[in-house]
């Protein structure tokens, strides 16, 4: 059995909480990382994470990239929308197919 | 032309010849796993894709929600609004295999399931707070299905990433390679045959001449 977790700061991620996920509030991109790890360890299978804190924690969301749990998710924070989930995918197409060929479209 | 480091002989050309035809028919296995791979990648991605903006929009108005109340709420009102939540799910992780690719199966399991999962009563806190909540719960099994999506995605393409070089380097490589060598010994082994045959010519002709010298000197006397 996992838990499901959630980093970013208090005002985006607040809500979370009151549909049972554990919320880890977070107000500097060190904190964030300390927290990362250690919920990568302690047993959750799924870590939400709002955006942007996934762009400085780059390398370190994609240490847990190739394992099969946890599985790192970039959310939107109340802040504004930086499209990094969206930058992720396009990623994964780009690592797959050689060359974008799914977002370039629009 | 790169020939491999092999001596040039019979057993060698029959070794050759196996190790290309399992190249061949591997590569062709790979090919067609990697076509179907990306097929089914390709769907993963738009599907996601599709997932991904309905979550975020839906994300993005609770937001819109939490803020409003932060603004009306006292900020020690919204936290101890939210600070012990009713809800507690536990997440169980099965796993699917796509094309040998091993992919999470995500499910959760709620304490309380059901609408009335707020952690507060009415009184102190505004209705916004309330909507917010309710739309986020609402979004539960998306926001799940978006993590094994995504995860899947990733994996995927990692997966198609390496069977893309495997099928590179068999294809470019491997199998260009040992065509090569094959030739190689192919043409190192008739050279051999055309050099002794032609010895055999020569070692013929100079007997037939020996014979030949030996009976004119018979006639001679």
């Amino acid at each position: 059995m996992y838990s499901i977790g959630v980093i970013g700061d208090y005002d985006s991620i607040c809500g979370f909480s009151a549909l049972g996920f554990d919320i880890f509030p977070v107000e500097s991109a060190e904190r964030a990382r300390k927290e990362l790890r250690a919920l990568a360890g302690g047993g959750y299978g799924i870590i939400y994470i709002t955006e942007p804190f996934v762009e400085e924690l780059e390398a370190d969301c994609a240490l847990y990239e190739e394992r099969p749990v946890p599985c790192v998710i970039p959310i939107p924070a109340c802040t504004a929308a930086l499209g990094a989930g969206e930058a992720r995918l396009k990623r994964y197409v780009e690592r797959a197919v050689g060359s974008d060929i799914i977002f370039g479209e629009q | 032309m790169a020939v491999l480091n092999v001596s040039p002989t019979r057993m060698e050309l029959t070794r050759m010849k196996k190790r290309l035809a399992v190249a061949v028919k591997g590569h062709k296995l790979l090919k067609d796993k990697r076509d179907e791979l990306m097929r089914r990648f390709l769907d993963m991605i738009r599907e996601t894709k599709e997932l991904r903006g309905r979550v975020e929009e839906a994300i993005r108005e609770a937001n819109h929600g939490f803020a409003l109340t932060a603004a009306l709420l006292r900020r020690e009102a919204l936290v101890s609004a939210l600070m012990l939540p009713k809800q507690s799910v536990s997440l169980d992780i099965a796993s699917k295999n796509v094309m040998g690719v091993e992919v999470p199966v995500f499910s959760i399991q709620q304490k309380t399931p059901g609408e009335d999962a707020l952690s507060y009563g009415y009184a102190f806190t505004s209705g916004d707070l309330d909507n917010s909540i309710m739309r986020l719960s609402k979004i539960l099994p998306e926001l799940l299905l978006l993590a094994q999506q995504e995860k899947t995605a990733q994996l995927l393409a990692a997966e198609i990433e390496k069977t893309r070089r495997r099928v590179n380097a068999l294809e470019y490589i491997m199998i260009p390679d040992y065509r090569d060598t094959i030739r190689y010994i192919t043409m190192k082994l008739d050279e051999n045959e055309r050099s002794n045959l032609t010895r055999l010519m020569k070692v013929k002709d100079m007997m037939v001449e020996k014979q030949i010298e030996i009976r004119r000197r018979q006639a001679g006397h």
